[in-house]
């Protein structure tokens, strides 16, 4: 008699860990596939020994006994036979395989058996087999991933908890009232409603904190940040839920997101899932907070606006700060000459360990006969100096030189004449970050390149200083004395 | 021995694949990289065992030999006989699985080679990223400008 066989396969929105992490377990299908109502495993053994039985109790009351075959940890792979059974299954053998998707952090999911049945029953199990186990089984797991259990050994107590935590949660977030002082920056609470159509609502863990966030407090940008507002661009946390929609993301996922829209100074936030980037093992949270904006910015500059060569002569401002230090180390492999301005000898330091081969310490904005005795000119300045600048940086640039605007840190750049610029035959740019991450793709792409710079040491690790959520006022302080690192994170408790 | 693996999820039957891949004279009908190709000797694309010619759209000239073909497993394999690539014993498949559950395939490409150590990660992405990867984009760009 031929034996029957059914194969059905699936895509899963989850990271092969993690759905292998629920299905290597042998004993696992009491919590996860509604046809089973009871597995234990004979013996006492464990369930990943090769070899063991395990003994189901259907919904239905009918009872099956399998043995675990084959475990691969390396190939995904489970086999296991039917040893004994109230239906009528016969010489049935199974194989789960799990592959990852690897252009999207997906998993492709394969099980196919092979059996025999008594004759006339062909088609009526086969249908049971690929309908009310296989498929069934494909659409069961996918809502216990998205319960947000993420090892089977941790659900038996909690696979009866609703699919996602429908109410408000209470968060610390830091209000802005009033433009002003850093000491307008205060602790409020407030609720954080469920996540919304394409938003998923984290348990931040670390927030960045940014020059712009002190332009926003000042009131210098009041359409980015309207009144009563919460600052800040970026944060990385933990998923506590998803909205309708979400696909990409699972409750328990290590995010980080950088977005357009101002309020990362909170414990807990409903953010767009295109927003965000899934973190891997290599980068904890305090650098991902502190380095996604910055790091994106350094590649975006250097890439796409610089677009820095060997050779090339780059003249970085503040090029010990956040942002400076990742341009001068990410440059100088890149082969450029990287020249820097920096306000004391104790930056200079940093910004020698970072890579920028000339440090120009300077404090009244001095720097143009410098770079032109050490390189005839710079070839792209990198500014975030701005107004008081504005004449050196112009003599500094070499002929065809790009002088990209950052920020302004000594007041708003005036407008510059097009005939000034035309006699040096100069560009200039004045670009935000969130152009350079219009789709999510290029987000990805860029966070995974600004990861990989940290891991393979191109990026040094970050010297984030910290400080409470609630004392945000003081980060602000200590960011505006010229005195930090430039890299600052807040910390929710 | 270097492993490069990409796979992915292409939006059209793996019947509807298959029908571009398995013609191993038909890269330039879907892959962005390729200019041209032709099989030596008059040989049906079919027929393992036959030989492909093909000039990258940068010049590079390719010659691989068709080591199996299945219409069965919807699967290809093939190894590179002559290339600029600086590869030694390089020997890749492509697979495709139908996704029972929609009219979708998982895709699978992947290559074992050796290669001088300092190449490695270079020849890695060149492969996994710029030819496997832009392989399936442009195939999902192909099929789902067809709905």
């Amino acid at each position: 008699m031929a034996l029957q066989k059914v194969v059905r396969s699936t895509v899963i929105d989850a990271p092969i860990e993690r759905v292998w992490a629920v299905l290597r377990d042998f004993n696992s299908h009491d919590q996860w596939h509604e046809v089973v109502a009871k597995s234990d495993i004979e013996d006492g053994k464990n369930s990943d020994r090769v070899g063991c039985v395990r003994n189901f109790t259907l919904q239905d009351g009918n009872h099956i006994r399998e043995m675990l075959l084959s475990l691969s940890d390396k190939d995904f792979v489970s086999t296991y036979t039917i040893v004994d059974a109230t239906v009528p299954l016969q010489r049935y053998v199974a194989t789960i395989t799990l592959k990852p998707v690897t252009d999207g952090q997906r998993t492709f999911w394969h099980w196919a058996s092979s059996f025999a049945t008594p004759p006339g029953m062909e088609a009526e199990l086969r249908h049971m087999v690929a309908h009310g186990v296989y498929e069934a089984g494909f659409s069961n797991l996918r809502r216990h991933l998205q319960l947000g259990v993420h090892t089977s050994s941790v659900a038996r107590t909690t696979s009866n908890r609703s699919s996602s935590q429908a109410t408000s949660i209470p968060a610390q977030s830091i209000k802005l009232r009033e433009y002003g002082e850093a000491t307008q920056l205060r602790a409020e609470t407030t609720d954080v409603a469920p996540p919304g159509p394409g938003e998923v609502r984290i348990r931040q863990t670390a927030v960045g904190v940014n020059y712009l966030d002190v332009y926003l407090r000042k009131g210098w940008i009041p359409e980015l940040l309207p009144l009563p507002g919460t600052p800040g661009m970026e944060a990385a946390g933990e998923v506590i839920d998803v909205g309708p929609d979400v696909t990409s993301l699972l409750p328990g996922d290590r995010v980080a997101y950088m977005g357009p829209v101002p309020g990362s100074y909170a414990s807990v936030r409903n953010v767009p899932a295109a927003w965000t980037v899934r973190l891997g093992a290599g980068i904890d949270d305090i650098t991902a907070a502190a380095s996604l904006l910055k790091g994106i910015t350094a590649d975006y500059l250097l890439r796409d606006l610089g677009r820095i060569q060997a050779g090339t002569r780059l003249l970085v401002h503040a090029a010990a700060g956040g942002v400076g230090t990742l341009v001068c180390a990410w440059a100088r492999s890149m082969g450029a000459l990287v020249m820097g301005t920096v306000s004391s000898q104790a930056k200079a330091r940093i910004a020698r360990d970072h890579g920028c081969q000339h440090v120009i310490v300077t404090s009244n904005y001095e720097f143009s006969a410098a770079v032109h005795s050490i390189a005839q000119g710079a070839d792209v300045i990198i500014d975030g100096l701005g107004d008081a600048a504005c004449e050196e940086n112009f003599a500094a640039l070499a002929p065809c030189g790009h002088w990209i605007s950052l920020g302004q840190a000594s007041g708003p750049l005036k407008p510059l004449s097009p005939d000034w610029l035309v006699t040096k035959s100069v560009s200039f740019s004045r670009p935000v970050a969130f152009a350079y991450v219009a789709t999510h793709a290029v987000l990805n792409q860029r966070a995974e390149r600004v990861w990989q710079a940290f891991q393979q040491g191109i990026l040094l690790p970050v010297q984030a200083e910290q400080f409470a959520l609630k004392d945000a006022a003081a980060a602000h302080t200590r960011l505006e004395s010229r005195q930090s690192s430039g890299s600052l994170v807040l910390l929710p408790s | 021995m270097i492993q490069v693996y990409t796979s992915s999820v292409i939006d059209a039957s793996a019947d509807a694949v298959w029908a571009k891949i398995r013609d191993f004279n038909g890269l330039p009908q879907w892959h962005p990289a390729i200019a041209d190709s032709r099989i030596e000797n008059n040989q049906p694309a079919d027929r393992v065992g036959c030989i492909r010619y093909f000039h990258l759209q940068d010049g590079g000239l390719i010659r691989e030999r068709l080591l199996a073909l299945s219409d069965y497993d919807f699967t290809c394999t093939y190894s590179i006989l002559e290339s600029p690539m600086g590869v030694d014993n390089y020997v890749a498949t492509i697979k495709l699985t139908p996704i029972t559950d929609g009219g979708r395939c998982f895709a699978e490409w992947s290559a074992e080679f050796d290669c001088a150590p300092h190449r490695e990660a270079e020849l890695s992405q060149s492969i996994g990223q710029g030819v496997f990867q832009s392989g399936f984009d442009s195939l999902k760009r192909q099929f789902s400008s067809r709905r």
